[in-house]
């Protein structure tokens, strides 16, 4: 997935990044060496659990780290042909809700309780582009009705809206200025799954319409298999298996992987017993040698815990790259 | 077999300054000894209340809670005492549901020093029993709730819930805020415990595949009704119910090669606050017509499959 050459069909590549938190004094290693490119027009789903660092990674992009304790330690994040990690805090401010917006998970605090939606939406457009204040507030209404929000309600305030019609408002200022990168942190976790449903389909639809590029927050593996093309499996830090979905999803070959997909009650199966990964994810301020995921792992051998394990291609899927000794023949 | 939990025409409803609130309106089922009730539904539609009113923790309006056969809709405080030993609840947020100032083994301890049964030996080797029954290290006895992860959090709720051996717990969406591979292992121990003491749960949740797994049987609850209830695994073969189809339908699905056929429901929920007679899936129910606006009655259309919609026949063609 990720390559030296330069080609202008990628987007955005990120380039070993390593990001810490300095908490108490002690160092929270959240992002450790991670590399990746998209595609124009294509979904990367970033999958992993709680603390995996795929928040971190989507507010790296956005430079919104909370400082002083966020610090990123190492990488280039190429958008275009910029590293944003180079721009100053005015021209990072052009590109932050144009270029690039975010989602965040919970829709109840993304939004300005004592504001119309109408005006917040409007705000945004009027910031970014030469718009007036009526054409913006022209363009925030089209864009309410695009997720599905009638006129008559556009001048409403967040608390008369339903969670998932609040996550719609949220598409809706996201995709305002029509960004070329948009990266949804969770954006149905909140949401029941028949509203969930109505969200993704907005997404998908919208990603066709505008050829938005995007990049998937979730720790659902089936939200992934149903919007994505691309997948990133992401655990403490690191990607430990990344590639195209159909490889991913038929070929899982990483033993974290694999934890997560046996770990999901099958809805075509009957099996009595879940089949759960021990342990608990390792503590970030004091990572493990070697493979992060070696002493939760059934195929642990002596070699995974000497040195770092490098991730390394099959030969036989073009895309499939995984970070593990045993499972790489 | 006998009957754990049976409620009849059971009603919650709530005063609002807007007028009363249907939490649950008139829900009637069994569950068996031993056995899984899984409710589903989507927030607001009373799953949690149901769950609350059965065990007592809220009052019923209307209808009637039976334990084991003993109609427990009204007691009095002593007696609710009794039964709350039979009826345990683990709630759905770890991280509210302990006390940040009690270790978790004073968590776990405090039912067995409350019911005034036991003499200190007996207490101490209680807990220690309990402890190891839901897996939790000797090491974290004198933690506090802040110092463990969610899925021990939980862990520690169900020992709390165990204590003095219920025979029924609701389970409040007890692996909700847990991560995938922590929610297998909880749903496991829920299970294993479940075979050691015989216990009935019923399973509030609103996570499809979690409760296809656990229950012997579903209901499937929209805005405070009842629409559908039938064993688990005929339900994942066929819903009569539109909503359900829906419901069922939108869970993403792993499979990537499988064809999706989404039903798509457009709208959001109704206000449950003085509710029209009549289905109150209607609104947003591609089939509805005129009749629907009448009260619908839960009819068995398939051997133990029941279904609350005056058109599931004619939908479903049987």
């Amino acid at each position: 997935m990720h390559e030296k050459l330069k080609d202008n069909r990628i987007l955005l590549s990120i380039e070993d990044l390593f990001v810490e938190y300095t908490l108490d004094k002690k160092i929270v290693h959240a992002v450790n060496g991670i590399s990746f490119s998209l595609e124009k027009g294509k979904t990367l789903g970033l999958v992993g659990e709680t603390g995996a660092g795929k928040t971190t990674i989507a507010k790296s992009i956005m430079r919104i780290l909370p400082e002083p304790q966020g610090q990123i330690r190492k990488g280039k994040i190429m958008f275009h042909d910029t590293d944003v990690l180079s721009l100053s805090d005015t021209q990072m401010r052009s590109i932050r809700g144009e270029k690039i917006a975010m989602i965040f998970q919970d829709p109840m605090t993304s939004l300005n309780p004592v504001m119309r939606i109408s005006n917040q939406i409007a705000e945004m457009i009027t910031l970014h582009t030469d718009y007036n204040k009526a054409q913006s507030r022209k363009r925030a209404i089209e864009m309410l009705q695009l997720v599905g929000i009638s006129a008559d309600r556009a001048d409403e305030y967040p608390h008369q809206f339903s969670g998932g019609m609040k996550q719609r408002v949220v598409i809706a200022m996201a995709l305002a200025c029509r960004p070329e990168l948009l990266l949804a942190d969770e954006p149905t976790t909140a949401l029941d799954v028949t509203i969930q449903a109505q969200v993704i389909e907005l997404i998908n639809n919208l990603k066709q319409q505008y050829n938005t590029s995007l990049i998937m927050i979730t720790h659902d593996l089936g939200i992934v298999s149903e919007v994505c093309d691309d997948v990133a499996v992401i655990y403490a830090g690191q990607i430990v298996e990344c590639g195209k979905k159909e490889e991913i999803f038929d070929h899982p070959a990483h033993p974290y992987t694999r934890g997560l997909f046996e770990s999901l009650p099958d809805l075509s199966k009957d099996v009595k017993r879940l089949n759960p990964i021990r342990g608990l994810p390792p503590d970030p301020t004091n990572l493990p040698i070697g493979c992060k995921f070696a002493p939760r792992c059934p195929y642990v051998e002596p070699a995974c815990t000497q040195t770092e394990i490098q991730m390394a291609k099959f030969a036989q899927r073009e895309h499939h790259l995984c970070r593990c000794r045993v499972f790489i023949d | 077999m006998s009957t754990m939990i049976e409620i009849q025409h059971l009603k919650k409803y709530f005063q609002t300054p807007r007028g009363m609130l249907h939490a649950v309106d008139d829900v009637s089922f069994k569950i068996e000894k031993g056995k899984t009730m899984g409710v589903v539904g989507e927030s607001g539609c009373g799953k949690s209340t149901l769950g609350r009113t059965i065990i007592h923790l809220l009052e019923s309006t209307d209808g009637k809670i039976f334990l084991e056969d003993e109609d427990i809709t009204h007691i009095d405080s002593t007696k609710l005492h009794a039964v709350r030993e039979k009826m345990q609840i683990i709630f759905q947020d770890p991280y509210s549901s302990l006390n940040p100032r009690f270790t978790i083994r004073q968590t776990i301890k405090e039912p067995l020093i409350l019911t005034k049964r036991f003499s200190k030996t007996e207490i101490e080797e209680q807990t220690d029993r309990l402890m190891e029954m839901v897996g939790i290290e000797k090491r974290l006895y004198h933690a506090y709730p802040h110092e463990l992860d969610g899925g021990r959090r939980q862990r520690v709720g169900i020992g709390r819930a165990l204590a003095l051996s219920p025979k029924f717990i609701v389970c409040d969406e007890p692996v909700s805020s847990l991560d995938v591979s922590i929610q297998a292992q909880v749903l496991n121990l829920l299970m294993d415990l479940q075979e050691q003491v015989g216990l009935t749960y019923m399973f509030v949740t609103h996570n499809l595949s979690v409760v296809r797994h656990i229950s012997d049987d579903i209901c499937v609850m929209y805005l405070g009704q009842l629409v559908e209830t039938s064993p688990s695994k005929e339900l994942f073969r066929i819903q009569l119910h539109p909503y359900s189809k829906a419901l069922l339908s939108a869970i993403p699905s792993i499979d990537i090669h499988k064809p999706k056929n989404r039903i798509i429901i457009k709208g959001e929920l109704v206000s449950p606050i003085e509710p029209q007679p009549g289905c109150r899936f209607a609104s947003r129910c591609q089939y509805a017509i005129e009749q629907c606006k009448e009260p619908q009655k839960l009819e068995e259309l398939l051997p133990n499959h029941f279904v609350s919609c005056c058109r599931a026949r004619e939908i479903n063609k049987l």
